[in-house]
């Protein structure tokens, strides 16, 4: 294969940001994009946001997904992007996964979070937003 | 050849890999014998049921669960369950109080009283049961790696209404190896966190006879992406290994086993729940009998909490799981469970609100008084399916449980992650099938509707809850003598290096005020903490 042609791998990490242990839905995730060709990081359980920031820059990612079932999910979406901004990191795609009630999607994306995939959201779809803007 | 009527029908294989036929009579039970198989309820093995007489005698106890905010506003709510006609409590705590940290943590912010009640000192559990006799009803502590400090503070608030420790009922959740598998609330390593359950089972085996220790819970397994027939065998495989930490301590299988109690999920295909647990109850009577040796029939018995099973809900078209928790509770009347926690119908979202819960509570009020549910016990044994299924899902959970065993116990299997692994793959596949349709979801791949974009009513988060506690742990901090915390602290540390029980020194602790972090904290310097196996 032409050495030129061929795309870069799309970088990711999924990410369990503070207390929740709620894991299920991130692993499904991880999976789905693995099988899509991507290479992923999952980082465990209880990260804090610092700690998702140092593992993105140094995995090099081109996409940061948080998993949050506690509720907890505005708090902690705004301090990853204050810390990306802090960072002068624009150049990566921020998704948000877990049960988000409907209200809080338009929170999240005037936060900067490019998309909110709630639970029941199709995995296809989270595959196809990612490769369309990467 | 001209294909039968059946070949023509589509295959229905169960999620367990069993097939199911369109017809069965008595050729496919008739290896079955009643005495040896079956039995009458309340005797070994126990298949119909862990009484004679069941929910005749006496309906399953109604739990919900429920704890929110500061331990002020979760009295109020237990208060008021219990007057709607709940016969328990099953009490939520936040996030921090489940992984030891206190509300002034810097790790437990954005979290205190979100998805339960904050507990910091004994202060709050007192608050948290003000007004209530607690000889009077049974209690589920849903707490794990530091269950050994609310059991203290629990038994300190009895000691405070002066009722005898052996007059106290209820459960601390406690199954820390299910935590390292589904629902991720663990701090220590998976030996010192074994360990502390084993203490809490010779404490409570002398000293709280009418408590259960811990309860496994298959639940947690099968939510995050087990079969029924994993659900089961892992279970049974993570109470083998806590029988085997207390027998080795030198107690007889029958000072303890007849508080050993379990906590199942209950959503899918409704034979094969059923036929579940009633091979799970004549396996575990076997498993006790046979290989412990237990001469007590009372040792023998499974005794279960059933009802949930959020991974059957739906975000889509919220209202149907209303419909879907009323189905949750036949199949657990159907199945003998002792206490009944149904899942809420707004629990794709968030903790119970207070609608909600009361729903569920006449739900199972419902199917107790008007449905015929009490009738007479275990209403499907005998049916050729069931008895046959019961059947095949023992044999097929008894394969399940060589398997850990062969790979060196549950203890093994946690520590290299190999079951996570196995689960997660599980629960993978099993989206895959939903998004494609083999699975079929209502509202979600089948009679999709376009929807009004807006929530249901929701339980509100107060985010003044977390100033609130952390000016009450300030003054508790102000007025204890905290030369008596640093002393009981110091004594804990050092009865937590040897192997000497520690249950006497957290209850010490406890009642000086030191805090749940300040408890924990201890721990960790002597244990450590558990590193997450990430395997996918």
């Amino acid at each position: 294969m032409n050495e030129s042609l061929e795309k870069k791998r799309i970088r990711v990490v999924i990410a369990k940001p503070g207390l929740d242990g709620h894991d299920t839905g991130a692993k499904v995730v991880v999976h789905a994009l693995k099988d899509a060709g991507m290479e992923v990081i999952y980082t465990g359980l209880h990260r804090t946001i610092d700690e998702i920031v140092k593992t993105a820059l140094e995995e090099d990612v081109d996409v940061i997904g948080l998993s949050i079932y506690s509720g907890a999910h505005v708090p902690l979406s705004k301090k990853l992007m204050g810390r990306l901004k802090e960072e002068g990191i624009t150049n990566k795609l921020v998704l948000v996964g877990g049960n988000i009630p409907q209200r809080d999607i338009k929170t999240l994306k005037d936060l900067g979070v490019s998309c909110v995939f709630p639970v029941g959201a199709r995995l296809d779809e989270i595959v196809k937003f990612i490769k369309e803007r990467v | 050849m001209k294909k039968s009527k059946s070949e023509e029908l589509s295959e229905v294989v169960l999620e367990s890999g069993i097939k199911v036929k369109p017809v069965f009579g008595p050729e496919d039970i008739k290896g079955l014998v009643y005495e040896k198989e079956i039995g009458q309820p309340g005797e070994y093995p126990f298949t119909r049921g862990i009484h004679p007489l069941m929910y005749r005698k006496r309906p399953w106890t109604m739990r919900q669960y429920s704890g929110f905010g500061t331990a002020k506003e979760t009295n109020q709510r237990f208060k008021w369950l219990l007057k709607q006609g709940q016969t328990a409590l099953n009490v939520a705590f936040d996030l921090p109080t489940q992984l030891g940290l206190d509300s002034d943590d810097p790790f437990a912010e954005e979290e205190v009283g979100r998805v339960g009640m904050a507990i910091d000192t004994l202060k709050d559990l007192e608050e948290a049961f003000a007004d209530i006799s607690i000889d009077k009803i049974s209690t589920s502590l849903t707490i794990n790696p530091v269950a050994s400090v609310m059991l203290a503070m629990y038994l300190v608030v009895a000691e405070k209404q002066a009722i005898p420790w052996d007059q106290i009922r209820g459960t601390t959740q406690n199954d820390i190896l299910k935590e390292y598998i589904g629902r991720g609330t663990w701090i220590f390593p998976v030996k010192p966190s074994i360990r502390l359950i084993g203490d809490m089972v010779d404490f409570c085996s002398m000293n709280v006879p009418k408590f259960n220790p811990f309860s496994v819970c298959g639940y947690h397994i099968r939510e995050s992406g087990a079969t029924p027939v994993q659900e089961i065998a892992y279970a049974f495989e993570i109470a083998i290994t806590y029988i085997q930490e207390v027998l080795n301590r030198g107690l007889n299988i029958d000072d303890f086993a007849g508080r050993i109690a379990f906590n199942f999920d209950i959503y899918g295909n409704l034979w094969e729940q059923v036929a579940k647990f009633r091979a799970g109850r004549k396996l575990w009577a076997k498993i006790i009998k046979e290989r412990f040796g237990a001469k007590n029939p009372r040792s023998m018995i499974l005794r279960m909490i059933a009802g949930g099973g959020g991974g059957g809900l739906t975000i889509q078209q919220p209202e149907n799981n209303i419909v879907r928790g009323a189905y949750y509770a036949l199949i657990s009347a159907l199945s003998g469970t002792q206490t009944m926690a149904l899942c809420s119908y707004d629990e794709a979202y968030t903790i119970p609100s207070k609608k909600a819960a009361l729903i569920s509570l006449r739900t199972m009020q419902i199917l107790a008084d008007e449905m015929g549910l009490k009738d007479t016990v275990d209403p499907l044994g005998g049916s050729y399916y069931i008895e046959w299924l019961t059947d095949k899902m023992e044999e097929k959970i008894v394969e399940c449980m060589k398997e850990v065993e062969e790979m060196g116990g549950m203890i093994k299997a946690v520590e290299t992650g190999y079951i996570q692994k196995e689960v997660s793959r599980q629960a993978y596949m099993r989206e895959i099938k939903i998004q494609s349709g083999e699975i079929t979801k209502i509202g979600v791949n089948k009679y999709v509707m376009e929807e009004e974009k807006a929530d249901i009513e929701l339980h509100p988060f107060n985010p003044e809850v977390a100033e609130e506690q952390k000016k009450k742990l300030k003054e508790i901090r102000a007025l204890r003598n905290n030369s008596d915390v640093k002393e009981t602290l110091f004594r804990l540390k050092k009865a937590a290096q040897t192997s000497e029980n520690v249950m006497p020194f957290i209850l010490n602790a406890v009642k000086s005020y030191a805090t749940l972090g300040e408890i924990t904290k201890v721990f960790k310097e002597v244990f450590g903490e558990f590193k997450e196996p990430v395997r996918l």
